[in-house]
């Protein structure tokens, strides 16, 4: 049995022994000098890994007793985070190279990073939900403090630290809670208790294990470290934190409910539904105050947190394959503004004040459009590819009789369409200011521009991605 | 060839409109007046060797949805070929005359070019009003329909900087859309029951309408009475009928060949050509039937009332267009439509000749209107004059009562005018569309006379610069006049056998039955062209005898096998065919009398029964009691949309929500995040605490 367990983490396994020997052989070798060289090799594997993942047969399996599953909504997940977090590598390198921010750690602790996301998102144990979260978030907090001489960035890493220790003890607790009134840490026993109206101690337990992922995703009102945590990070790390574990965290989000408290969706619809709609309307409404990039970022991400928790609050298989291809949505846009924001330097010096683009389209007019399709995809505005994936969490919320929800996200997208036209409307029409470098790499030009078509052409058919994501739905809800 | 002819002015049109700026103003202009003429060339030659029998061409497949199938396509029927004729010569005399007319023009300013536009108007409408006519279904007619009133809007309005005009222009458009409402809940009805808005289908599905109950507003009404109704309504709107007559007069805003062209011989004529072309199913709508020639009656007498008392020469020829209309309406509400189509085509020549002549008068007069300033100018403008008299002579109705040498002798106006009042007496005999119509003929030969007297007779009144320089208007003027006024006095005359000879010359005209069949069996002499009957007094003679009645839809227009109108009018006594002449001689005598034998004697009149005075004046009032009801109400309740719906409401509650209450939570928000862990780990908390409460309250 041992072996074709073995053979179902094969990737993790694969991930793991690449990060420790990468490790072993860096530190007794060039250390940082290899940092580059680690960068793009850790790139290479996870593009690989992806790749390996996404030509998995179909089915589900079981390893470990029910402790780890292998199904058609893991692989999508994880595919995604692979992806983003190589996107993510690929576009770091040039940026710290220059400001001598290259530690050979960070490739090693983003591939830590992603071996516990995957973890999480195969979860069948409250146990190894625990582990991959961890895991995951023990090496992020490392790499947002990775410019250890800069007040900011160690103070965000020390905040996460602190709050994420926070949140993993609501999680804990309702774990444990959980644990106790289901008597059994495996999904699939909790689910057979947990069916019709749930004891109170299931119910507390829901709740608190609610509030811990809330805290991974930042839906408000667990989302107050963002900002911070993104503004103090180095601008990569933000890129990344914005994406992979994102996702990862919503997917966990998603098995929870799905999987262990399948058999009641009319609790945590309620709690989720009401952490989605906090989100939408924190995120809108608190990012029209912000001058900085990437805090008005962190605001974007709250606020799109609570459109595919909109699509999960469904609890229907539309809801899930809404809220799939919103994520991938999200990943996709994401990585093609940091794409832009990595670039956004004067005298070598990342500027972060949005006052910054004013008439930037007279100086690189194809940025400039690049940007505006991303930022209107991103406010959502027809017919770009960030409107259908609101068009999907919005139909599955209608069709699962939220449509107060429904509603509710419609304005709150109106509100916060003001702070992304904003930038379009610096970049078009404002004064005069001093010029950005324009220095910018190849590879962030590619995947801005990348980006912003993807926005466009994918209006299409969205690249196929319809038809994945509802398989991958249908493995998780049945 | 029909597609060409079709197609043309829509060429010439765009040629015109757009290319003006390649080519220049004049090769434009002649480009649009050449193809026009091209046009109606090839309409008369269509219309001449038309043998009467219906043909569809298709042009192209226009929309295919569910079970609406509907192809672009041309309906050739006689009804078609007659409109065709009136529309291109009329449009192309027109083009040609607004070379003089449009030469100079003090509304626009120096170097603006303005002629192209207007020759592009000109020629977009009469494209419109080709597709109008040869539609093949309902909605491709609606495309006309609307096509025209849009042009008509343009052309009204064309003087842009006159206020009045472009209210004008307004007017017409929204009375407009009141009759189109009807029109186009017709064509729903239609589809609704028939399932087809082609005219093939609906004529062949007309009889069982009458036997279908629709449900509408509440109530149960008869299918065919409902939809003729409906459609009728549509028709009063574009023919300016009562009630919805409001805009017609307003429109004389517009140039006066505009007025000729769409106010007069054309646009305004379409309501009847509709009744026409629906007469299968009008054939089984009593109900409507009578409607129609109610209304066609109270129009005639009232724009004929009204007539007796404007100043302005372009009104009192509006209103009598006004009049004829309902002249027109009541011949088709009586069943004749070929009646109906007779004086279309009489009336569109020697209307148009009286607008035209009309806009020369002015055009010499330095654009003076008011027939107070006239006076004299039959020296002046001998040309003008002696057209505007044979229009006279010919819509007052001058002939020769009771002589027949095959054809009534006597202007187009007579015989055409004549035929309704006959049908509308044979209809019901003494009955009050008879009596109406002998008085509004009177009053035509009344208003009429006074326009001549004021204008061409007398002293000279008014300013003595403008009649010291007064002129003659120039030969491209003239010549659409002269042209004109061969149909003022031929026209009836040439068509009285097809359109009011008897049934059978009728019928064989409009295609709706086989000529050689109809030879074969009742031994018709058919000498080319076909409604050249053998014998004089054939009426009818052999009527309901040797072959069966004819099905609607079958030829162009429809008769039901009870409809004797045509046939009895021939037969009713020798003074209803009298009267209208008669009434003619006493409307001119009055108006002798009160403006050549004793002028001033009208202002003593006038003094004498002000009331009355002003009551015609001010048009029956109709204007002011709209304004009442319907503008100031719509004004008020709009006003108030604008100030407190929209202003307040709407605005204000947006700016309130935008730049109030997002901002103050955005700034309550960015307070909360102060940058202290234990105020992030204290919301934490306090949101796990409501949700656990909330749960704890509504979970179980």
């Amino acid at each position: 049995m041992i072996g074709s367990d073995l053979s179902i983490i094969l990737p993790e396994i694969v991930l793991s022994l690449y990060a420790m020997a990468a490790l072993i052989g860096i530190v007794y070798t060039g250390k940082d000098a290899m940092a580059s060289l680690a960068t793009w090799a850790t790139t290479a594997v996870l593009v690989a890994m992806a790749v390996f993942i996404a030509l998995q047969p179909a089915g589900t399996d079981v390893a470990f007793g029910g402790m780890f599953i292998d199904d058609g909504f893991a692989r999508f997940a994880k595919v995604m985070i692979l992806l983003a977090s190589a996107a993510v590598l690929a576009m770091s390198h040039d940026y710290m190279l220059r400001r001598d921010l290259l530690r050979f750690e960070y490739p090693i602790l983003v591939t830590l990073a992603v071996v516990g996301m995957m973890l999480m998102v195969s979860a069948g144990d409250l146990m190894a939900l625990y582990v991959g979260l961890e895991l995951q978030s023990l090496s992020l907090y490392v790499v947002a403090s990775l410019r250890r001489d800069s007040v900011k960035s160690t103070e965000a890493g020390l905040k996460y630290f602190v709050l994420g220790a926070l949140s993993s003890g609501l999680l804990l607790y309702g774990a444990s809670l959980t644990y106790g009134y289901a008597g059994t840490t495996l999904f699939s026993g909790i689910i057979e208790s947990a069916q019709g109206d749930l004891s109170l101690g299931l119910l507390f337990g829901l709740v608190f294990i609610s509030a811990g992922l809330a805290f991974k995703v930042s839906a408000a009102p667990f989302h107050m470290w963002t900002p911070d945590v993104y503004e103090g990070s180095p601008a990569p790390v933000t890129a990344f934190f914005a994406t992979a574990p994102k996702v990862a965290a919503m997917a966990l989000f998603a098995r929870v409910v799905h999987d262990a408290f399948g058999g009641a969706v009319g609790d945590w619809q309620q709690v989720i539904a009401a952490l989605s709609v906090v989100s939408m309307f924190v995120g809108a409404i608190a990012a029209i105050g912000q001058t900085n990039i990437k805090r008005l970022m962190a605001y974007s991400s709250i606020a799109h947190m609570g459109f595919a928790l909109m699509g999960l609050a469904a609890g229907t298989q539309l809801g899930v394959q809404a809220m799939l291809i919103y994520m991938a949505i999200y990943v996709t846009m994401n990585i093609a503004a940091f794409a832009f924001i990595l670039g956004m330097t004067r005298d070598d010096a990342l500027v972060t004040d949005i006052s910054a683009l004013n008439m930037y389209s007279k100086r690189e007019p194809l940025k400039a459009v690049a940007l505006l399709v991303i930022m209107f995809s991103l406010a959502g505005v027809p017919p770009l590819v960030g409107f259908i994936g609101k068009l999907y969490v919005l139909q599955a919320a209608y069709d699962a009789g939220l449509a107060w929800l429904a509603v509710a996200g419609v304005i709150a997208s109106v509100i916060g369409a003001f702070y992304y036209l904003r930038i379009v409307y610096y970049m078009y029409f404002g004064e005069e200011v001093d010029e950005l470098d324009n220095t910018s790499s190849p590879v962030l030009s590619g995947f801005l521009l990348a980006g912003a078509a993807a926005m466009v052409f994918g209006i299409v058919n969205l690249f196929g991605i319809e038809g994945i994501a509802q398989a991958a739905a249908a493995t998780l809800v049945n | 060839m029909e597609t060409i002819l079709l197609f043309a002015p829509l060429v010439g049109a765009l040629i015109c409109g757009f290319g003006w700026r390649l080519i220049g103003e004049t090769a434009a202009q002649w480009t649009a007046t050449g193809l026009l003429f091209l046009s109606a060339l090839l309409s008369w030659i269509t219309f001449l060797t038309f043998d009467g029998q219906t043909e569809s061409i298709q042009i192209l497949r226009w929309i295919e949805s569910g079970t609406l199938s509907t192809d672009w396509a041309i309906r050739m029927d006689r009804l078609t070929a007659i409109m065709l004729i009136v529309i291109t010569t009329v449009s192309a005399l027109v083009h040609l005359y607004s070379f003089g007319y449009m030469a100079h023009d003090d509304h626009f300013k120096e170097n603006e070019s303005y002629r192209p536009r207007f020759f592009a108007y000109l020629s977009f409408f009469t494209f419109a009003m080709l597709m109008l006519v040869t539609a093949d279904n309902l909605l491709q007619l609606f495309f006309g329909w609307e096509g025209v009133g849009v042009a008509s809007y343009l052309l009204i309005g064309f003087y842009i900087r006159k206020q009045s005009a472009g209210a004008a222009a307004i007017k017409a458009f929204v009375v407009n859309r009141v009759g189109d409402f009807g029109f186009l809940l017709g064509i729903f009805g239609i589809y609704l029951l028939t399932d087809s808005i082609q005219f093939d289908v609906i004529f062949a599905n007309a009889a069982d309408l009458a036997s279908i109950n629709l449900e509408f507003l509440w109530r149960e009404w008869n299918a065919a009475n409902l939809i003729a109704f409906l459609l009728f309504i549509g028709a009063m709107g574009k023919s300016a009928q009562f009630i919805l007559h409001t805009w017609l007069p307003d429109a004389m805003e517009g140039p006066t060949p505009v007025s000729a062209l769409i106010h007069a011989a054309t646009m305004v004529t379409a309501g009847v050509f509709l009744v026409c072309r629906m007469s299968p199913i009008m054939e089984f709508a009593d109900w409507t039937q009578n409607f129609i020639v109610a209304i066609g009656a109270l129009t005639a007498f009232f724009a004929a009332t009204v007539g007796l008392v404007q100043n302005d020469i372009k009104r009192v020829i509006a209103y009598s267009t006004c009049s004829q209309l309902g002249y027109m309406f009541v011949a088709a509400g009586v069943g004749v439509y070929s009646v109906a189509m007779f004086h279309l085509l009489t009336h569109a020549f020697f209307k148009a000749m009286l607008f035209l002549g009309a806009g020369s008068v002015i055009h010499g007069m330095h654009h003076e209107q008011d027939m107070r300033n006239y006076g004299g100018l039959r020296h002046k403008l001998p040309w003008t004059f002696r057209a505007m008299m044979i229009g006279t002579l010919a819509i007052t109705g001058v002939g020769i009562p009771l002589l027949y040498v095959g054809f009534p002798v006597g202007f187009a106006g007579f015989v055409s005018k004549d035929a309704i009042i006959e049908s509308a007496y044979a209809a019901m005999p003494g009955g009050y569309a008879f009596w109406v119509l002998v008085a509004a003929a009177a009053m035509t030969s009344f208003y009429s006379w006074r326009l001549m007297f004021l204008t061409f007779y007398g002293e000279p009144r008014g300013d003595k610069h403008t009649h010291e320089h007064a002129h003659e208007s120039p030969t491209v003027m003239l010549v659409p006049l002269g042209v004109l006024a061969i149909g003022a006095v031929l026209a009836g005359m040439v068509w009285y056998k097809p359109f009011f000879g008897s049934e059978q010359s009728v019928e064989a005209y409009f295609g709706v039955i086989e000529k050689q069949e109809k030879k074969a069996e009742i031994g018709f002499t058919l000498v080319a062209p076909a409604y050249a009957a053998g014998s004089d007094d054939d009426h009818g003679d052999d009527h309901g005898t040797s072959y069966p009645d004819p099905l609607p839809g079958q030829g162009a227009i429809y008769m039901g096998p009870d409809n004797h109108v045509l046939h009895e009018a021939h037969l009713v006594p020798k003074w209803v065919k009298v009267a209208p002449f008669i009434a003619m001689v006493l409307g001119f005598a009055l108006s002798w009398l009160m403006y050549i034998r004793h002028p001033g004697s009208a202002a003593k009149l006038a003094e004498q029964q002000r009331p009355l005075y002003n009551f015609l004046l001010n048009k029956w009032y109709v204007d002011e009691i709209y304004d009442f009801i319907f503008v100031n109400p719509a004004r008020r309740i709009g006003h108030f949309l604008w100030k407190k719906g929209d202003g307040a409401t709407i605005d204000g509650g947006l700016n309130g929500v935008a730049m109030g209450i997002v901002p103050y939570f955005t700034k309550k928000l960015n307070q909360a995040q102060s940058g202290y862990v234990f105020h992030y780990a204290f919301a934490m908390v306090i949101g796990i605490a409501i949700l656990l409460t909330w749960m704890t309250l509504t979970g179980n």
